[in-house]
Parts: C-alpha cells; structure tokens; sequence
C-alpha cells in the first residue's frame, strides 16, 4: 500500500526537481569551480545530471551527488515498484589526513554513504566518488581489487564482524596474505608489529576472538583494518558498542594511528561529543541528505540548519546546573521510500515556509568552508 | 603442558566439584523460597526513613555459576527517596542491572540468588523486605507498584503479539479487576496517548517490527507505567536510541513523574543523561558502591579516583582536550575479587593504607560519601593539603 504511494510522490517529485536543476549554471573545469559543482549537487534526480568535479590534489576523496537507492520489489513477478533512497545527494570533499564526521540519526543514510563510498553495496545510483582522482565504480574488478588495500573499513559492532572460526592472527593477517603486501618470510614479523601498533599482545594470534573483551575485539578490527597500510579508513561507529573507559582507549589509539600513519577517516557515528573529540570536519545528515558540513568549529559553535540546532540541543551535558535549551523534534523521521517533497525537513522544522514545501534547497556556502542546504540562508 | 594452563583455567573435575556445592547452597535457597503459606510477619519490616520509598540495605546477590561464585552485588547501601530520582552509574558487569532486578525480584534462578541483606519497600502503611517476599505475594507488587523498563526495546517486546495486546496483558494482570475488555483496550489507548505516540489507534494493532526502536521505546515506557508504579527502574532507557529520541523519551519520563509522583531508579552509564535526570548519583564499580552523594556533590566534587576518571574519559562537547584519559587496566576478576581495595590496581592516586582491607564508607559531607582511603581521618588532612 505505502509502496504504490511512494511511486507516485517520486514523479511529482522529480517534475519539481528537473524544473529546478535546468537553473543551474554552467560550471568550468578548474579547482575553484570544483567547489562551485559541489555546492550544486543532489538537485537532480535524472541519472548524470550533476556537475561533474575536477580531481584537486588535496583531497583525498571527493564525493559529489552520490546516490544509491534501493529498489522496492513488489506485485506478482518481483518488479520494481519504488525505491528507498537511502542516500540522495551527497557532496563533500575530504582532505587528506584529516578526519571527517557524518553524524545524523539511525535510518538516514550514514552507514550506506560509508559503504557506497567503498564500492561494498552494489552499484551507486548515480553521483562520483573520486578516490586520489580515480572515479572508484569504473574500476574492473581487477583493479578495484588492489585498490582495496588502499581503503579499509572499521565495521560497528565488534561481536559481529569477527569470524568465530579464524584466530586472531589469521584475521588480521588474511588481507595481507591474499594481497602479497610482505614477502613470506616476514609475514610473522609484520602480523606481530601490526597488534603491537594497535594495543594487542602478540601471543594472542592463536587465541579465538570469542577469548577476548569488547574493546579489545575492536582493536583486532583495527589491526585487521591496517594491516593492509590504508590511506582511507571508513569507521562505522566504531566505539559505540564500547563501554565509556574503553571508548576513551579505543578513541585514543584511533588519533595515535592517525598520526603515525597519515591516515585519513570517515568517521560515523551518533555520538555528537565523540565526533566533536576526533573530527576535523563534521557532515550532517538527515533522510540521506547532507544539510549541513563544515568544520567542526563552526558547526558546533553556531549550527545552522534548523536540523542541527536540533540535534545538537539535546546532546547531554554532564552538569547538573546546565539547564538545557532543548529543541524537541516532534514525530519521527519520514521513510525514506517516500520522502517529503521540496525540503525533507519541512515537515519537522519550526521555520518552515510555503517555499520549503515545494522548492529542493540546494547547497550553499554560508561562509568559507561552511555548506548548508537550507532556504532560510538565501541571500 | 600442566604448567603452562592460562589463568583461570578449570578441570572438568574442579568445575564438577563446584557446580555440586552450589547445586546444595541453592538447592537450599530455593526450598525455603518455595515453601507455601509463608506468614506476613516473616517478610514485614520497618523502613528507616519513612520518606523512602525503597532501602537497599547491605545487599549481596551472588550467581552460582560452574566456574565459581560471582558476587555481582557485593554489599550495596542507599536508598531512593519518595518523588526522587536516582542515577546509578558504572561500567557493564558492575551490578548496576543486577542490583534492579534484585530489587524486581526477577533474577536467573537458581544460580542467581540474594544471600544476604534487604532491600525494603515502602508500601505506605508498612514496609515489606522483598527479598524474603515468596513469589505470589510479589506478584501483586510487580507491575502496579513497582515496574521496569528494560534495556533493549527490540528484544524485550514478545515479535509475535500485537503491541495492543501485550499492553493490555500488563493492565489486565495487575489492575484488571472489574474492568472490561472495552475498559482495558481504552486504557492501553490512553497510555500510549500518553507516550508521545500520535497514531495510538493504529500502533495498537501493529507488530512490534513495525515500529522504529524510539517507538518500541515508548512502548515499553507505556507498559511500565500501566499502573501508575509508585517506583520506576529505568535499566538504560535511552542507550540504544538516537540523541533526538533520546531527548524525548528523558522528556516523557521526567513529566510523568512528576504527574504520578513516582521514583525513579535511573540506571545508565552516560554521565551527562545522568547529570539531567538524577537528584542524587551512586557511582559503582566492581559489584560495590564506590561513591554516593546528590548530583551537585558528584559532578562538582567527585571524589573517588574511579569517578573522577570516568568523567575525565568522556569527551564533552564545547570541551577540548588534546588526548582523552583513560583509565588503566581492565575491571578485576568477578570470581577472584581482591581482599583490598578494589580499584586499588587501576588507580593513580594511591595513598599508603590503600594496601589495607576493602576501605569502608567515609563521609565527606552530609550528603556525600565514598569509599576511599584518601578521605580517611589520617590522610585527610595531606590529601587537602595536596590539591590547595
């Protein structure tokens, strides 16, 4: 029933969207308009309708619309009758050795960006993600394969992501086998250094990871993760299942690693005070939308987009004497399979206009290096 | 080989030895716990403050298990006063669920069992000791006058019964006398009204799936307080929910309790939800009560070296600091505890009679009181001296 729904919403949906995205100006080739194209993204809804970007040195990965949705398979003969569009329109650029937050609630799209952005679901929908220049989904398998190596993922939930049968030293080493990163001979020696480096003991590379704690399950994940000397690692909520000391330790090793091996993250997660800790950078989504990214400066100390106000308002502060000004969100998050139309957050939003009901925002930068997606900064 | 056994490591024989005494301790147990007709004088008690609503007084609840006895709750004193609510905070595994579910009386039996103290419960017109309450008697008390909301709202709601049901369950069970069908679908209708659900008409017909883990949430709030409990044990509310929802859920709580006048017993391990909701704060660690105070003493003036590491390993926002601090070590052997202090291996601000016996409580002010050998009567005065 809500899925025949869905079907009819996206076509006016996407009347309004290409009415909007034929606005666009022309963008040049150069660094600068990069930038500009970026600003521009997630208006269209036609497959290649964005603004492609030009690769600039100093990023490691520039994404721009990335869309991924997921079709809803309904009726007698498994056709596509909707979509889910877990991610719809994400833009932004991360420079090399930094660290870049994507916080937002459960369900709006944080983890798929991460694993899209990896190439780990399926094919993207539409959008680029530039890896050092390379645009990842035109890789052969072949190719893609050695780029692996080059960007790893710290999975959430320690428990699950380990498998029960290996030992330790054979999940960690397994990647490095498969990919002949040392010769054989050294192979010992480098699984050894890589747990020393990430807080384990080496003789535990017999033991099975139904032997150890919680926090130290995400340091084999870790090592798992370096073991093949990334230069990109996506962490997927990586202390959230920790206990608040070994959250501490855990977030600790992450930033010593940063620094020793230049490494550069994109770091998921819910928790606004752990993200605030690490992050460099700070992307916040909702219904698989950036609304707002910036540094985490300017994001924390004046929020712009209604959503982040919001969000940001109810973070919990432990001081018994902070009476806190919480903005309360009413209702919940809207499906994704049928997104509200112009805004998405119009129908939360206490500073919501006629223009936000039907009019898409489109990413502007308020000031330098601060993006929003909102009406309400309209010059 | 015999010598290179890891520690810890248990012959089936020395396991065997153990799981056949602790089958006759429990054995024990349970025989008196099962005994029917028990009189009401065994069980009735006198509260020490009548402004209590429930006294945990030395509580200790071991579990039995193969490999040894755990002392999950290891001589645990506080109270929660009428209207109040207190926060218990800690790491995973140091009683904090364990001390709630005694107190519900829903421990694992037989290998879970409350050997010695009382916890007493304010009843109004007398105080009942509910560890010795037999089962039939504390099944009144579930539910109607004290309830609990679990901490994980996907797997404690039942997959295969429409929410409707499982809410009219409660109300039927413990308040249903007299009432219809018509009455108790009305009430279930109310309170799920009452929880911030806007669709209650057509929520009451779902299945659990259907709805999203903030909804199942307030689900599970709306159980609890069918029967308007005079006492909430709230066992991590909010840890699996979004900052968003989490602000709501700790909303809804905070008014209806002061629209029922109940208290709440708030377990959590996130200072700054604790910071929001407690009056008063009881820090534990390691199956005992480290610190315990009103939430002005703990968050202004810890004083427990395990509190004032906690805090400082939490990263807050608008506060930056260069590398977060982290408590050493890893929380002792539940089965081999210690015979000192506890935190004594993980602390960094040990003083000479830290080597003695387990300290006992001192108390700093009225209201404040820690277990600590720094705040004894003899190195008081260097501590102070210290820090000035």
């Amino acid at each position: 029933m809500a899925n025949t729904k869905a079907g009819g919403a996206e076509k006016n949906g996407k009347a309004a969207e290409e009415a909007l995205s034929k606005k666009l100006p022309e963008s040049g080739e150069t660094a600068e308009n990069a930038k500009e194209a970026s600003k521009k993204g997630g208006v269209e809804i036609v497959k290649g309708q964005y603004t492609p970007v030009k690769y600039d040195e100093q990023y490691i990965l520039m994404v721009n619309a990335l869309k991924k949705y997921f079709p809803i398979k309904g009726g007698m003969v498994s056709k596509t009758i909707g979509w889910v569009k877990a991610v719809d329109g994400v833009t932004f650029n991360l420079k090399r050795g930094t660290t870049m937050g994507l916080v937002g609630e459960s369900g709006c799209g944080k983890t798929t960006t991460g694993r899209t952005i990896l190439r780990l679901s399926g094919e993207k929908t539409d959008g680029q993600v530039l890896f050092n220049g390379q645009e990842v989904y035109d890789l052969t398998a072949k190719e893609m394969r050695a780029l692996r190596t080059k960007m790893q993922i710290i999975f959430q939930d320690p428990f699950s992501s380990l498998s029960p049968r290996l030992p330790v030293g054979e999940i960690i080493g397994e990647a490095v086998r498969e990919h002949e990163l040392v010769p054989k001979a050294e192979f010992d020696d480098y699984i050894d250094k890589v747990m020393d480096n990430c807080g384990l003991q080496p003789f535990h590379k017999d033991r099975y990871p139904h032997e150890f704690s919680g926090g130290q399950r995400q340091r084999i994940c870790i090592a798992r993760a370096l073991a093949l000397n990334p230069e990109f690692v996506v962490c997927d909520e990586p202390v959230s299942a920790l206990d608040v000391s070994i959250q501490a330790q855990i977030i600790n090793l992450l930033k010593d690693l940063q620094d020793q091996y230049k490494l550069t993250y994109l770091f998921i997660s819910h928790d606004l005070s752990v993200v605030e800790h690490i992050s460099d950078t700070v992307g916040v989504m909702y219904l698989g939308s950036l609304v707002e990214y910036g540094s985490t400066e300017n994001i924390f100390s004046h929020p712009l987009h209604p959503y982040t106000e919001a969000l940001f308002s109810a973070i919990p502060v432990p001081d018994p004497d902070v009476r806190m000004n919480r903005i309360v969100l009413e209702g919940s998050i809207p499906s994704p399979a049928n997104p509200p139309s112009g805004c998405k957050f119009h129908t939360r939003c206490k500073h919501c206009t006629q223009r936000c009901k039907e009019e898409v925002p489109v990413q502007k930068e308020v000031e330098p290096g601060h993006f929003v997606v909102c009406h309400l900064y309209d010059k | 080989m015999a010598k290179n056994k890891p520690e810890g490591y248990l012959s089936a024989k020395e396991s065997r030895r153990i799981s056949k005494s602790n089958r006759k301790i429990t054995n024990a147990m349970e025989k008196k716990r099962k005994r029917k007709n028990v009189p009401e004088s065994e069980y009735l008690t006198q509260m020490h403050d009548s402004k209590n609503a429930v006294e945990f007084d030395n509580l200790h609840t071991y579990f039995f298990t193969d490999a040894g006895v755990v002392k999950s709750v290891d001589g645990v004193t506080f109270e929660v006063p009428i209207g109040k609510t207190v926060g218990v905070v800690g790491e995973s595994g140091c009683g904090k669920s364990v001390t709630s579910l005694s107190l519900m009386q829903l421990l694992q039996r037989p290998q879970g069992q409350v050997v010695e103290g009382e916890i007493r419960l304010n009843l109004g017109d007398k105080a009942y000791d509910v560890t010795k309450m037999p089962n039939s008697e504390l099944q009144k008390l579930r539910g109607n006058f004290m309830s609990m909301i679990f901490q994980e709202p996907m797997t404690s709601l039942n997959p295969v019964f429409r929410i409707g049901n499982q809410v009219d369950e409660v109300i039927s069970l413990h308040d249903g006398e007299g009432k219809t069908k018509e009455d108790i679908k009305k009430r279930t209708i109310e309170l799920l009204e009452m929880v911030g659900i806007a669709n209650s008409d057509g929520v009451y017909k779902m299945y659990p799936h259907e709805l999203s883990g903030g909804m199942r949430q307030r689900v599970m709030i709306a159980m609890a307080l069918a029967c308007n409990p005079r006492i909430i044990i709230a066992d991590e509310p909010t840890t699996a929910l979004d900052v968003t929802i989490q602000a709501q859920v700790l909303d809804l709580l905070k008014n209806l309790k002061d629209k029922i006048n109940s208290s709440i017993m708030f377990i959590t391990h996130d200072l700054g939800v604790i910071a929001e909701m407690a009056d008063y704060v009881v820090v534990m660690y390691a199956g005992r009560i480290v610190e315990k105070g009103t939430a002005d003493d703990i968050f202004h003036h810890p004083a427990h070296p395990y509190t004032i590491g906690l805090m400082a390993s939490k990263p807050v926002v608008g506060k930056q600091v260069d590398k977060l601090y982290s408590i050493p070590g890893k929380v002792p052997n539940p089965i081999n505890m210690p015979n000192y202090c506890y935190f004594k291996d993980r602390c960094e601000m040990c003083v000479n009679g830290c080597d003695g016996d387990y300290p006992c409580e001192v108390s700093i002010s009225e209201t404040h009181k820690v277990s600590c050998y720094r705040y004894n009567e003899e190195n008081k005065a260097k501590t102070e001296g210290g820090e000035a």
